[in-house]
């Protein structure tokens, strides 16, 4: 997990390596059928919530168990102002961002105070009190029902073109490039100094304190960050599937942002993208033969946890690909 | 010039005083020891200086400057660098990123002598460090793989690439062999060159051969204070604690 030391050889590995990535996706839609194309929408929407989450767990080392407070704060934040003020879908996108981002702070001030376990259940305490927020406000959220955006609140004007949020193609690829956003967002993040005070504390904070980093100001701004854009993926579901409801508040939530990270590997860039991948189809093939879908997210979970904890990715920059960010 | 000026300084446990109006000053580009018995309350004593605890009474100043209620990253930032008596590295990172990760926070004096070049600079310094220290060879190595004496001189590097004004070593020999031992040494006499230096220490010929004065700790306060040879002579000292 050490960043490997800065070369250019491995600058162009590396981005190579992404840009491929948003190669192959950007092709896939053209040969995918229409219910995998849907999926895939779905994924990469998830999976800019993992490697949020990723940028707070995987790297700075702090396990938050309420991170579906932040999707649900991008989720309300765009929804509600489309849905009751009639914003624009660009305005509404940029409310629920900025709803994660006030969210993150605050919720970065008092979980901060704690570490380790108490900081997993200060973190689920606040998401419980989110998501029974979302219910406690029906008249507006209409709870567990959920609001649904109109038609017409889905289309927008963008540099004198019409923008459809109803056409599949369109959705798939503002996914993408939203996915290709985060992944240099966060690329930059954790290449730079930033990321060495991240590793640094969660390899060892007292030590990390007394070699002159502000950690507590550091894992705020991890916090930030993190939060953002998960509230980023919320703000995008939003708009994009045009349902806002109290379930994606909910723990389970929270726990497949974890559990999308360790399978694909904590503290990689790629990573929690590829876990939400693969679990996301795990448990889409599993719902064909149970109901029981949650058990598998909890065998699943425990496993990592035992046997894995490095996760695909982690595993792979372990013992092969070293320069892997 | 006086570094560092302690007035007062006292840290009180529940019930327990460890440390109890000491009164301290260090002269700056000496090499000071502080030595006591188990308990005596040294390491509680530069703890106070360091910020890793905060003192229930009583004043620091570093540079003229009062640091008292300073916390422990702002310390570091002024030039205090401080070697903990528990070996605390990054066991996962490798050595050079271990360096790395204290040369990114080097102290500048002033803003103008902060270079631009980000990473290279970084790595220029913590190699640097590795380099004083005699570990380049090892800077791949996941830092929890080597050898323990190892450790202790990642340690001390770690405390290098800070470029402190004043370095704080809490018991650096314990558990060296004594080759390893006259090696640190000599390289304690290679840092006070450009750095003040104060360690706590128990092992008696390091401290003759190395420091300029000793201070004497003895539960909590300061007993005597001056050179080897006073230290030696001092009839209190030998009564309280070297036998
Ligand atoms: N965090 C703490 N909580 C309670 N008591 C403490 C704490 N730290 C130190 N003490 C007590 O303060 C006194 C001084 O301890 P300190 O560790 O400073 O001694 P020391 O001189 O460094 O000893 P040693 O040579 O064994 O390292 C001891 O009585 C110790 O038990
Ligand atoms: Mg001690």
């Amino acid at each position: 997990m050490t960043p490997a030391k800065i070369n250019s050889g491995n600058s162009r590995k590396i981005i190579s390596l992404h840009l491929a990535v948003i190669v192959i996706l950007f092709l896939l839609q053209f040969v995918l059928p229409e219910y995998h194309h849907l999926t895939m929408t779905r994924i990469m929407i998830l999976a800019i919530f993992a490697m949020g989450y990723n940028v707070l767990f995987g790297y700075t080392g702090l396990l938050s168990l309420g991170h579906a407070m932040f999707f649900g704060a991008g989720l309300y934040g765009a929804g509600l102002t489309a849905y009751h003020l009639g914003w624009s879908v660009p305005l509404a996108f940029a409310s629920g961002i900025i709803a994660g981002a006030l969210l993150s702070l605050l919720v970065g001030c008092i979980a901060l105070r704690t570490t380790g376990v108490a900081f997993m259940i200060v973190t689920m305490m606040l998401a419980q009190v989110a998501y029974l927020a979302t219910l406690y406000f029906t008249r507006y959220t209409r709870g567990d029902e959920g609001l649904v955006l109109s038609q017409a609140s889905r289309s927008f004007e963008f540099f004198g073109a019409t923008v459809d949020l109803t056409n599949p193609s369109t959705r798939y690829n503002l996914s993408l490039a939203l996915l290709g956003i985060t992944m240099s967002i966060i690329y930059r993040l954790v290449r730079g100094k930033t990321g060495r005070a991240l590793v640094a504390i969660r390899e060892n904070e007292p030590r990390a304190q007394m070699l002159g980093y502000n950690t507590f100001a550091i894992k705020l701004k991890a916090l930030l960050v993190s939060g953002t854009l998960s509230a980023t993926a919320g703000a995008t579901f939003a708009l994009l599937f045009a349902y806002i409801g109290s379930s994606f508040t909910t723990i389970q939530y929270s726990i497949d942002a974890l559990l999308f990270t360790l399978l694909g590997g904590p503290g990689t860039v790629l990573g929690p993208a590829l876990g939400t991948f693969l679990m996301f189809y795990l448990v889409d093939i599993a719902s064909q033969y149970t109901t029981a879908y949650l058990l598998v997210t909890g065998l699943a979970l425990i496993f990592l946890v035992l046997y894995f904890p490095k996760g695909i990715l982690g595993t792979i920059k372990h013992r092969w690909l070293p320069w892997l960010p | 010039m006086k570094l560092l000026r302690a007035h007062n300084l006292s840290k009180s446990f529940g019930g327990v005083q460890a440390v109890q109006d000491v009164d301290f000053d260090l002269e700056q580009g000496e090499i000071r020891a502080i030595i006591g018995a188990n308990g005596a309350g040294k390491t509680t004593f530069v703890s106070l200086l360091s910020g890793r605890i905060t003192a229930t009474a009583g004043t620091i100043e570093f540079r003229g400057q009062d640091i008292t209620d300073l916390p422990i990253h702002k310390r570091v930032r002024k030039g205090i660098a401080y070697t903990f008596q528990i070996t605390s590295i990054f066991p996962n990172l490798t050595v050079l990123e271990n360096a790395a990760i204290a040369a990114q926070n080097r102290f500048h004096a002033s803003p103008a002598t902060i270079p631009t070049d980000g990473h290279p600079d970084i790595y220029r310094n913590a190699n640097a460090a590795l380099q004083q220290v005699g570990i380049t060879a090892l800077q791949d190595e996941p830092a929890g793989a080597i050898a323990y004496g190892h450790q202790r001189l990642l340690e001390v590097a770690m405390g290098l690439a800070l470029n402190p004004l004043l370095l704080i070593f809490d018991e650096p020999t314990q558990g060296l062999s004594d080759a390893e031992i006259q090696d640190f040494c000599k390289l304690v006499k290679q840092i006070n060159q450009s750095t003040t230096v104060l360690l706590i220490e128990h092992n008696m010929s390091v401290v003759m051969s190395l420091a300029h004065r000793i201070t004497v700790f003895d539960r909590g306060q300061v007993l005597a204070q001056g050179s080897p040879d006073q230290i030696r002579n001092n009839a209190n000292v030998q009564a309280a604690y070297l036998g």
